[in-house]
Protein backbone atom coordinates (compact mmCIF):
# COMPACT_ATOMS: atom_id res chain seq x y z
CA UNK A 1 0.00 0.00 0.00
CA UNK A 2 0.79 3.53 -0.09
CA UNK A 3 2.76 4.73 2.63
CA UNK A 4 2.14 8.81 2.35
CA UNK A 5 -1.18 7.69 2.94
CA UNK A 6 -2.08 7.70 6.69
CA UNK A 7 -5.95 6.88 7.91
CA UNK A 8 -7.24 9.88 8.94
CA UNK A 9 -5.28 12.34 8.16
CA UNK A 10 -4.39 14.84 5.61
CA UNK A 11 -2.13 13.83 3.39
CA UNK A 12 0.34 16.81 3.82
CA UNK A 13 0.68 16.64 7.10
CA UNK A 14 -1.99 18.47 10.05
CA UNK A 15 -1.57 22.19 9.92
CA UNK A 16 -1.77 24.58 12.73
CA UNK A 17 -5.25 26.34 13.14
CA UNK A 18 -6.11 29.39 11.35
CA UNK A 19 -7.11 30.85 14.07
CA UNK A 20 -6.72 31.05 17.66
CA UNK A 21 -5.21 28.27 20.15
CA UNK A 22 -8.53 27.18 21.55
CA UNK A 23 -9.97 25.85 18.49
CA UNK A 24 -10.14 22.43 17.32
CA UNK A 25 -8.19 22.18 13.89
CA UNK A 26 -9.84 22.13 10.88
CA UNK A 27 -8.98 21.11 7.30
CA UNK A 28 -8.64 24.34 5.47
CA UNK A 29 -9.91 22.94 2.62
CA UNK A 30 -13.27 23.05 4.08
CA UNK A 31 -13.79 19.61 2.73
CA UNK A 32 -17.00 18.52 5.34
CA UNK A 33 -18.23 21.83 5.18
CA UNK A 34 -18.37 21.70 0.67
CA UNK A 35 -19.70 17.92 1.25
CA UNK A 36 -22.63 18.88 3.72
CA UNK A 37 -23.51 21.77 1.33
CA UNK A 38 -23.43 19.03 -1.56
CA UNK A 39 -26.45 16.64 0.57
CA UNK A 40 -28.13 20.50 0.95
CA UNK A 41 -28.13 21.05 -2.78
CA UNK A 42 -29.32 17.65 -3.03
CA UNK A 43 -32.15 17.85 -0.12
CA UNK A 44 -33.09 20.96 -2.49
CA UNK A 45 -33.49 19.32 -5.60
CA UNK A 46 -35.24 16.32 -4.51
CA UNK A 47 -37.89 18.78 -3.11
CA UNK A 48 -38.51 20.52 -6.61
CA UNK A 49 -38.64 16.51 -7.88
CA UNK A 50 -41.10 15.82 -5.24
CA UNK A 51 -43.43 18.85 -6.26
CA UNK A 52 -43.27 17.78 -9.72
CA UNK A 53 -44.02 14.77 -9.31
CA UNK A 54 -47.06 15.39 -7.10
CA UNK A 55 -48.58 17.93 -9.69
CA UNK A 56 -47.96 15.74 -12.48
CA UNK A 57 -50.08 12.97 -11.04
CA UNK A 58 -52.80 15.32 -9.32
CA UNK A 59 -53.76 17.64 -12.44
CA UNK A 60 -53.19 15.48 -15.58
CA UNK A 61 -55.36 14.55 -18.40
CA UNK A 62 -57.47 12.09 -16.61
CA UNK A 63 -59.53 14.61 -14.39
CA UNK A 64 -57.95 14.81 -10.58
CA UNK A 65 -59.28 12.43 -7.72
CA UNK A 66 -58.51 9.22 -9.87
CA UNK A 67 -56.75 6.54 -7.55
CA UNK A 68 -53.66 5.86 -9.38
CA UNK A 69 -52.39 9.82 -8.89
CA UNK A 70 -53.45 10.17 -5.38
CA UNK A 71 -51.48 6.65 -4.86
CA UNK A 72 -48.48 8.39 -6.53
CA UNK A 73 -48.69 11.48 -5.31
CA UNK A 74 -48.59 9.60 -1.84
CA UNK A 75 -45.58 7.51 -2.27
CA UNK A 76 -44.05 10.67 -3.52
CA UNK A 77 -44.37 12.64 -0.71
CA UNK A 78 -43.50 10.09 1.78
CA UNK A 79 -40.53 9.01 0.10
CA UNK A 80 -39.42 12.20 -0.26
CA UNK A 81 -39.79 13.00 3.62
CA UNK A 82 -37.58 9.44 3.95
CA UNK A 83 -34.78 10.46 1.48
CA UNK A 84 -34.88 13.82 2.90
CA UNK A 85 -33.98 13.08 6.48
CA UNK A 86 -31.21 10.63 4.87
CA UNK A 87 -29.65 13.95 3.56
CA UNK A 88 -30.22 15.96 6.58
CA UNK A 89 -28.32 13.24 8.82
CA UNK A 90 -25.22 13.75 6.49
CA UNK A 91 -25.84 17.45 6.11
CA UNK A 92 -25.70 17.65 9.70
CA UNK A 93 -24.57 15.09 11.26
CA UNK A 94 -21.66 15.05 13.79
CA UNK A 95 -19.42 13.23 12.03
CA UNK A 96 -19.35 13.99 7.96
CA UNK A 97 -15.88 12.96 8.63
CA UNK A 98 -16.53 9.28 7.47
CA UNK A 99 -18.65 8.45 4.29
CA UNK A 100 -21.35 5.73 5.40
CA UNK A 101 -22.06 3.35 2.92
CA UNK A 102 -25.87 3.13 3.13
CA UNK A 103 -27.44 7.04 2.76
CA UNK A 104 -25.64 7.18 -0.96
CA UNK A 105 -27.31 3.80 -2.36
CA UNK A 106 -30.80 5.04 -0.87
CA UNK A 107 -30.67 8.50 -2.10
CA UNK A 108 -29.27 6.83 -5.75
CA UNK A 109 -32.39 4.80 -5.59
CA UNK A 110 -34.94 6.96 -4.41
CA UNK A 111 -33.66 9.05 -7.65
CA UNK A 112 -34.38 5.90 -10.08
CA UNK A 113 -37.75 5.59 -7.62
CA UNK A 114 -38.45 8.80 -8.80
CA UNK A 115 -38.02 8.06 -12.76
CA UNK A 116 -40.07 5.04 -12.52
CA UNK A 117 -43.33 6.95 -10.93
CA UNK A 118 -42.60 9.62 -13.53
CA UNK A 119 -42.66 7.14 -16.51
CA UNK A 120 -45.95 5.60 -14.99
CA UNK A 121 -47.66 9.26 -14.93
CA UNK A 122 -46.18 10.56 -18.14
CA UNK A 123 -47.48 7.15 -19.97
CA UNK A 124 -51.31 6.40 -17.90
CA UNK A 125 -52.73 8.04 -20.84
CA UNK A 126 -52.03 5.48 -22.94
CA UNK A 127 -52.99 2.14 -21.16
CA UNK B 1 -26.48 -7.92 -10.45
CA UNK B 2 -28.28 -8.54 -6.91
CA UNK B 3 -24.58 -8.95 -6.12
CA UNK B 4 -23.62 -5.87 -7.10
CA UNK B 5 -26.74 -4.16 -5.09
CA UNK B 6 -25.93 -6.05 -1.95
CA UNK B 7 -22.59 -4.45 -2.10
CA UNK B 8 -23.59 -0.61 -2.40
CA UNK B 9 -25.77 -1.38 1.11
CA UNK B 10 -22.96 -3.12 2.93
CA UNK B 11 -20.65 -0.71 4.02
CA UNK B 12 -18.66 -3.44 6.38
CA UNK B 13 -17.68 -4.94 2.82
CA UNK B 14 -16.60 -1.60 1.29
CA UNK B 15 -14.41 -1.27 4.64
CA UNK B 16 -12.65 -4.65 4.26
CA UNK B 17 -10.64 -4.25 1.49
CA UNK B 18 -7.40 -2.44 1.57
CA UNK B 19 -6.25 0.89 4.17
CA UNK B 20 -8.70 3.76 5.31
CA UNK B 21 -7.67 6.52 3.09
CA UNK B 22 -7.09 10.22 4.15
CA UNK B 23 -10.72 11.27 4.84
CA UNK B 24 -10.68 13.62 2.34
CA UNK B 25 -10.58 11.87 -0.59
CA UNK B 26 -13.62 10.43 0.62
CA UNK B 27 -15.08 13.01 0.81
CA UNK B 28 -14.56 14.41 -2.77
CA UNK B 29 -15.73 10.93 -3.95
CA UNK B 30 -19.13 11.57 -2.19
CA UNK B 31 -19.60 15.21 -3.88
CA UNK B 32 -18.42 13.30 -7.09
CA UNK B 33 -21.59 11.45 -6.38
CA UNK B 34 -23.76 13.64 -5.57
CA UNK B 35 -22.86 15.65 -8.31
CA UNK B 36 -24.13 12.98 -10.55
CA UNK B 37 -27.16 12.42 -8.66
CA UNK B 38 -27.90 16.37 -9.19
CA UNK B 39 -27.49 15.50 -13.21
CA UNK B 40 -29.70 12.74 -12.57
CA UNK B 41 -32.16 14.43 -10.97
CA UNK B 42 -32.27 17.49 -13.14
CA UNK B 43 -32.85 14.74 -16.27
CA UNK B 44 -35.75 13.42 -14.16
CA UNK B 45 -36.66 17.37 -13.60
CA UNK B 46 -36.72 17.50 -17.44
CA UNK B 47 -38.81 14.95 -17.88
CA UNK B 48 -41.31 15.76 -15.08
CA UNK B 49 -41.40 18.95 -16.28
CA UNK B 50 -41.86 17.70 -20.55
CA UNK B 51 -44.88 15.42 -18.98
CA UNK B 52 -46.91 18.57 -18.13
CA UNK B 53 -45.90 21.51 -19.72
CA UNK B 54 -45.38 20.64 -22.91
CA UNK B 55 -48.55 21.07 -25.41
CA UNK B 56 -49.62 17.82 -27.00
CA UNK B 57 -47.23 17.51 -30.25
CA UNK B 58 -47.99 17.43 -33.52
CA UNK B 59 -46.40 13.62 -33.86
CA UNK B 60 -48.32 10.76 -32.16
CA UNK B 61 -47.06 10.35 -28.54
CA UNK B 62 -44.05 12.46 -29.15
CA UNK B 63 -44.16 13.92 -25.34
CA UNK B 64 -44.75 10.82 -23.87
CA UNK B 65 -41.53 9.62 -25.31
CA UNK B 66 -39.67 12.68 -24.81
CA UNK B 67 -40.09 12.67 -20.96
CA UNK B 68 -39.37 9.27 -20.44
CA UNK B 69 -36.39 9.07 -22.02
CA UNK B 70 -35.40 12.17 -19.91
CA UNK B 71 -36.75 9.97 -17.14
CA UNK B 72 -35.12 6.84 -17.64
CA UNK B 73 -31.80 8.51 -18.41
CA UNK B 74 -32.02 10.47 -14.94
CA UNK B 75 -32.76 7.19 -13.33
CA UNK B 76 -30.23 5.26 -14.89
CA UNK B 77 -27.69 8.08 -13.65
CA UNK B 78 -28.63 7.43 -10.33
CA UNK B 79 -27.84 4.49 -10.73
CA UNK B 80 -24.62 4.30 -12.57
CA UNK B 81 -23.28 7.15 -10.24
CA UNK B 82 -23.40 5.10 -7.15
CA UNK B 83 -21.81 1.98 -8.74
CA UNK B 84 -19.13 4.61 -9.73
CA UNK B 85 -18.93 5.78 -6.07
CA UNK B 86 -18.69 2.35 -5.07
CA UNK B 87 -15.64 0.84 -7.27
CA UNK B 88 -13.98 4.38 -6.80
CA UNK B 89 -14.00 3.81 -3.28
CA UNK B 90 -12.42 0.47 -3.35
CA UNK B 91 -9.42 1.60 -5.81
CA UNK B 92 -8.94 4.63 -3.34
CA UNK B 93 -8.56 1.72 -0.29
CA UNK B 94 -6.70 -0.31 -2.66
CA UNK B 95 -4.31 2.14 -4.23
CA UNK B 96 -5.07 1.64 -7.39
CA UNK B 97 -5.98 3.30 -10.49
CA UNK B 98 -9.11 5.10 -10.56
CA UNK B 99 -11.97 3.29 -12.46
CA UNK B 100 -12.40 4.53 -16.13
CA UNK B 101 -15.81 5.21 -17.30
CA UNK B 102 -17.37 6.10 -20.95
CA UNK B 103 -20.31 6.81 -19.47
CA UNK B 104 -19.76 10.40 -19.32
CA UNK B 105 -19.36 10.68 -23.13
CA UNK B 106 -22.10 8.49 -23.90
CA UNK B 107 -24.41 10.95 -22.20
CA UNK B 108 -22.75 14.30 -23.65
CA UNK B 109 -23.21 12.42 -26.89
CA UNK B 110 -26.96 11.58 -26.08
CA UNK B 111 -27.69 15.46 -24.63
CA UNK B 112 -26.29 16.95 -27.46
CA UNK B 113 -27.81 14.52 -29.77
CA UNK B 114 -31.06 15.57 -28.48
CA UNK B 115 -30.98 18.72 -28.50
CA UNK B 116 -29.72 19.00 -32.12
CA UNK B 117 -32.74 16.86 -33.09
CA UNK B 118 -35.23 19.51 -30.78
CA UNK B 119 -33.24 22.23 -32.50
CA UNK B 120 -34.62 20.98 -36.18
CA UNK B 121 -38.26 20.14 -34.60
CA UNK B 122 -38.26 24.05 -33.78
CA UNK B 123 -36.24 24.85 -37.08
CA UNK B 124 -38.70 23.00 -39.18
CA UNK B 125 -42.22 23.99 -37.71
CA UNK B 126 -40.91 27.78 -37.80
CA UNK B 127 -40.35 27.25 -41.60
CA UNK B 128 -43.05 25.31 -41.86
CA UNK B 129 -45.23 27.91 -40.30
CA UNK B 130 -43.97 30.98 -43.08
Amino acid sequence: MTADRQPGKPADGPRPPAGGSGQPQRDPGLQPERTRLAWRRTALALTVIMILTVRLALTADPPPGDALGALVAGVAVLGWGATLAVCWRRATGAGPARTDGRSLPLVALATAGYALLGTVLATRGLW
Amino acid sequence: MWQAIRRWFDPRELRAVGSTPDYRFSLANERTFLAWLRTGLALVAGGLAAAQFLPPLPLAHLREVIAVALLLLGGTVAVRAVDHWARTERAIRLGEELPASRFPAVLALAVGLGALLLVAAVLARALGER
